[in-house]
C-alpha cells in the first residue's frame, strides 16, 4: 500500500525505467526507532551519469544508501539494480563506506585493503597471485597512491584512507559506483583525484552515486542531483532540479535565500 | 625436573596433558583472533561464565537417568548448550533493547554464573554429589585427563585452525570494514555466528584443563601479544596460535614439574609474561621502541630548530637546543653558531624552501608525506628532482 502511495505522489517523470536504472527505490522507509530517518522514498538513477544525493544534515542521504545495499534493514522499500533485486546483482555494485566507519589501527596494508576488492572473484580460498596483485596496484595508480602500497594503513592521511577505499572499489570493476561522503574531510588534491576518477568511470558508461554535502560543487561536478529531506523533494539533471525552489524544500530555513540565489542555477 | 617436564620426560598422564594444553593454546590463539579484532572480546567472558549453570544441570540429568553424571562428553554438551543460550542472550539484548553490548555482557555472565553456583551448591547436597568434581571446572583439572580427553581436544583445535582457515577472508572482512563486506554479498551476521561458534567450541573444550574463569585469557591475551609484533592480519592469527601454543606448552609443563600447581592459572601467567615482554620490546608497537622514537624525534626537532633559528639570526632560548648544538660541533655554548654549523643552518633553510615548493606541487605527494620539517630533502628526492624543485626557488629565498 506504502509503495504505491508513494508512486502516486512521485509519478515517474525521466525516460529511465525502472528495468533500465542502475539503481531504483521503491517505497524505501527506514527508520531508527519510532522516527522515520528516510520516509516513503521513490529513486530512480539514471545510467551513465554521475548523481549527488543531496540535503541537510540527518536528512536520511546515508541511510537511504545503506538501506538501498541492505546494511541497514528498511521498514519497507524494495531496490532493484539494473532491473533485478539487488541480492542478485552484488557483483556489479561497488561500495565506498564513510572513511570514518572503519578503525584505520587495523592490522592491514594499503595493499591489502585493495585486494579486498577482489575477494568476490578470489572466492574463500582462491590464491593471491601475480595478475590479482598487479591489479589491485594498477587501481592504486589510478588514485595515485602506488606508493603507498605496503605502508600501514594507520599511517595515512585522511584523504589518502579515502582514495585507499576508492581503489578498492576500483579493483571491484563493478557498473555501478555508490559513495558515501567521498569528499568529506580530505585535502584539495584528494578531492581533485577522486572527482577526476569518478568522470573517468562515467565517461566509460558506468553509474556514479555520491552522498554528497558541499553544495558549491554540485553543478561541476555532479550531472543529477537526488534531494532529500526524509521525503524525495526532487530528482533529474542538475540544471532544472538544483534549483531554489528545491533547495527552498529541503533546506528549508537552514540556507539563507542569498547563498541559494548564489548556488543554484535559476 | 622442569627441563624433563618441558621435554615430555614426565611420564604419561604429564605428556598428555601438556600436549592437549598446547593444542587448546593454539586453538584458542587463533579462534580468539578475530574476535579480538572485531572487538568483542568480553563476549567470550560471558560465554564461559554461561557454560556453568549447563555443566551443572547435565549432571543432574545423567543422576536421575542412573549414570554416575561424571561422564565428560555429557558435561559438555550441557556446557555448550547453556553458553549457547548465554551468547544468544547477549546478542539479542545488544540488538533488540537500548541496552550496551557491555552491559549485555555483565548481565548475562553474572546471572548465569550464579545460577550454576547455587546449582553446584544444590548438587553437593545430592548423595551422588559429593565426588562429582565439578569445581574443577572452574579453575580446570588436569590430574585425571583421558587418553580420550587428549583426542577430543586435538580433533577440536584441528578443527578450528581448519575453519579459521576456510573464513579467513569474510572473518578479516566482517572485522574490519562489516558494511563493505554486506556490499559485496557476504552475510556479516553468519560470520558473526560462525566466529561466536568457534569460540564457543574452544571455550567449552578448554574447560578441563584451564577452567571457566580463565579460559577468557586464553583467548584475548595471544591475539593482543601478537598484534604488538605486526601490522598484517594473517601474520597476526599465526602468531596469535604460535604464543597461545608456547604458554600453554609451557604453563603445563610447568605445572607438571612443581606439584600443587594448577596447570590453567599458570598458563595464564606463562601467557601474561609474553604479553609484557611483547609490550616492552617489541619493534613499532613497543613501550621501548615507542620512547626511544620519542627521544630521537625530539633531538631531531630541537636541533633542526636550533639551525633554523641561527640560519635566522634568532635567538636561542632552549637549553636542551643549545646542548645538543654545542654536543654536534654546530653551535658555542653560548649558542654562536661555529663555521660548520652557518654551513648546516644554511642548508637547513633552503630545505625549508625545498619543502614549501614540493608541499604545494601534488605530483610530489608520496615525498609530501615524508614531510616532518626534520627528514634531510636529499633522502626522499632524486638529484633530478631536487635540480628541478630548486629552479622553482623564488630568487630572493635562495641561500648560497
Amino acid at each position: 500500500m506504502s509503495i504505491k502511495l508513494a508512486s502516486e505522489r512521485h509519478p515517474e517523470t525521466g525516460q529511465t525505467s525502472r528495468e533500465d536504472s542502475p539503481l531504483a527505490v521503491r517505497g524505501m522507509t527506514v527508520s531508527y526507532g519510532q522516527k522515520p530517518a528516510v520516509f516513503s522514498v521513490d529513486m530512480t538513477v539514471e545510467p551513465g551519469k554521475m548523481t549527488a544525493i543531496i540535503g541537510p544534515n540527518g536528512a536520511g542521504k546515508s541511510t537511504l544508501l545503506k538501506a538501498a545495499l541492505g546494511i541497514h534493514k528498511p521498514l519497507a522499500g524494495t531496490t532493484t539494480v539494473f532491473g533485478k533485486p539487488v541480492g542478485a546483482q552484488r557483483h556489479r555494485i561497488a561500495y565506498v563506506p564513510q572513511r570514518a566507519s572503519v578503525d584505520w589501527d587495523f592490522p592491514t596494508r594499503v595493499i591489502d585493503v585493495v585486494l579486498m576488492g577482489l575477494y568476490p572473484q578470489l572466492g574463500l580460498l582462491g590464491r593471491v597471485r601475480p595478475a590479482h596483485r598487479a591489479r589491485a596496484e594498477d587501481c592504486l595508480t589510478r588514485v595515485g597512491m602506488e606508493d603507498f602500497a605496503s605502508r600501514q594503513i594507520g599511517q595515512l592521511s585522511g584523504g589518502q584512507q579515502q582514495r585507499v577505499f576508492l581503489a578498492r572499489a576500483l579493483a571491484q570493476d563493478a557498473d555501478l559506483y555508490l559513495l558515501d561522503e567521498p569528499f568529506a574531510g580530505v585535502d584539495a588534491a584528494t578531492e581533485k583525484a577522486i572527482i577526476s576518477v569518478l568522470k573517468s568511470l562515467r565517461d566509460a558508461g558506468k553509474t556514479v552515486v555520491a552522498v554528497h554535502h558541499d553544495l558549491s560543487t554540485v553543478t561541476d561536478y555532479f550531472d543529477n542531483v537526488f534531494l532529500i529531506n526524509t521525503r524525495r523533494i526532487a530528482e533529474g539533471p542538475v540544471k532544472t532540479t538544483f534549483v531554489t525552489a528545491n533547495l527552498q524544500d529541503a533546506y528549508g530555513g537552514r540556507l539563507a535565500g542569498a547563498q541559494m540565489e548564489a548556488l543554484a542555477l535559476s | 625436573m622442569i627441563r624433563d617436564a618441558l621435554l615430555l620426560q614426565l611420564g604419561y598422564n604429564a605428556t598428555l596433558v601438556t600436549l592437549g594444553a598446547t593444542l587448546l593454546g593454539m586453538a584458542a590463539g587463533v579462534g580468539g583472533t578475530f574476535l579480538f579484532l572485531r572487538k568483542r572480546a568480553l563476549v567470550s567472558d560471558a560465554i564461559s561464565h554461561a557454560t556453568l549453570p549447563g555443566v551443572a544441570l547435565a549432571f543432574m540429568v545423567m543422576v536421575t537417568l542412573g549414570g554416575t553424571g561424571r561422564n565428560l562428553v555429557g558435561l559438555l554438551t550441557g556446557a555448550a548448550l547453556s553458553a549457547a543460550v548465554g551468547l544468544l542472550l547477549v546478542s539479542w539484548l545488544g540488538t533488540r533493547t537500548r541496552l550496551a553490548e557491555d552491559a549485555a555482557i555483565g548481565s548475562v555472565l553474572s546471572v548465569f554464573f550464579g545460577f550454576g553456583i547455587v546449582l553446584l551448591t544444590v548438587i553437593q547436597t545430592m548423595s551422588a554429589g559429593q565426588q562429582a568434581g565439578l569445581e574443577g571446572f572452574l579453575l580446570g583439572s588436569t590430574a585425571g585427563m583421558l587418553r580420550s580427553d587428549a583426542m577430543v581436544i586435538a580433533v577440536s583445535a584441528a578443527l578450528t585452525l581448519a575453519l579459521v582457515m576456510l573464513m579467513r577472508r569474510p572473518l578479516t572482512l566482517a572485522s574490519f570494514d562489516p558494511e563493505y563486506a554486506v556490499s559485496i554479498g557476504q552475510d556479516v551476521r553468519r560470520t558473526d555466528l560462525a566466529m561466536m561458534g568457534l569460540v564457543l567450541a574452544v571455550t567449552v573444550v578448554g574447560l578441563k584443563i584451564v577452567g571457566l574463569i580463565l579460559i577468557v585469557a586464553l583467548l584475548i591475551i595471544p591475539p593482543v601479544t601478537a598484534r604488538f609484533w605486526t601490522e598484517r592480519t594473517d601474520h597476526v592469527v599465526m602468531i596469535s596460535g604460535a604464543v597461545g601454543g608456547l604458554s600453554a606448552y609451557v604453563g603445563a609443563a610447568l605445572s607438571a614439574a612443581i606439584p600443587a600447581v594448577p596447570t590453567g592459572p599458570i598458563i595464564v601467567l606463562v601467557g601474561f609474561a609474553l604479553f609484557a615482554l611483547s609490550l616492552l620490546v617489541a619493534p613499532g608497537r613497543g613501550v621501548v621502541s615507542a620512547l626511544a622514537r620519542h627521544r630521537t624525534h625530539q633531538r631531531r626537532v630541537h636541533l633542526r630548530q636550533g639551525l633554523l633559528a641561527m640560519a635566522q639570526g634568532q635567538p636561542i632560548y632552549e637549553n636542551m637546543t643549545l646542548r645538543l648544538l654545542h654536543r654536534q660541533g654546530w653551535a658555542r655554548p653560548d649558542g654562536v653558531p661555529t663555521e660548520l654549523g652557518r654551513g648546516r643552518a644554511a642548508r637547513a633553510l633552503r630545505d625549508e624552501s625545498r619543502w614549501r615548493v614540493i608541499r604545494s606541487d601534488p605530483a610530489f605527494e608520496a615525498a609530501t608525506a615524508q614531510d616532518d620539517g626534520l627528514t634531510d630533502i636529499e633522502t626522499v628526492l632524486t638529484a633530478d628532482q631536487l635540480a628541478e624543485v630548486d629552479a622553482r626557488i623564488p630568487r630572493a629565498e635562495v641561500v648560497a
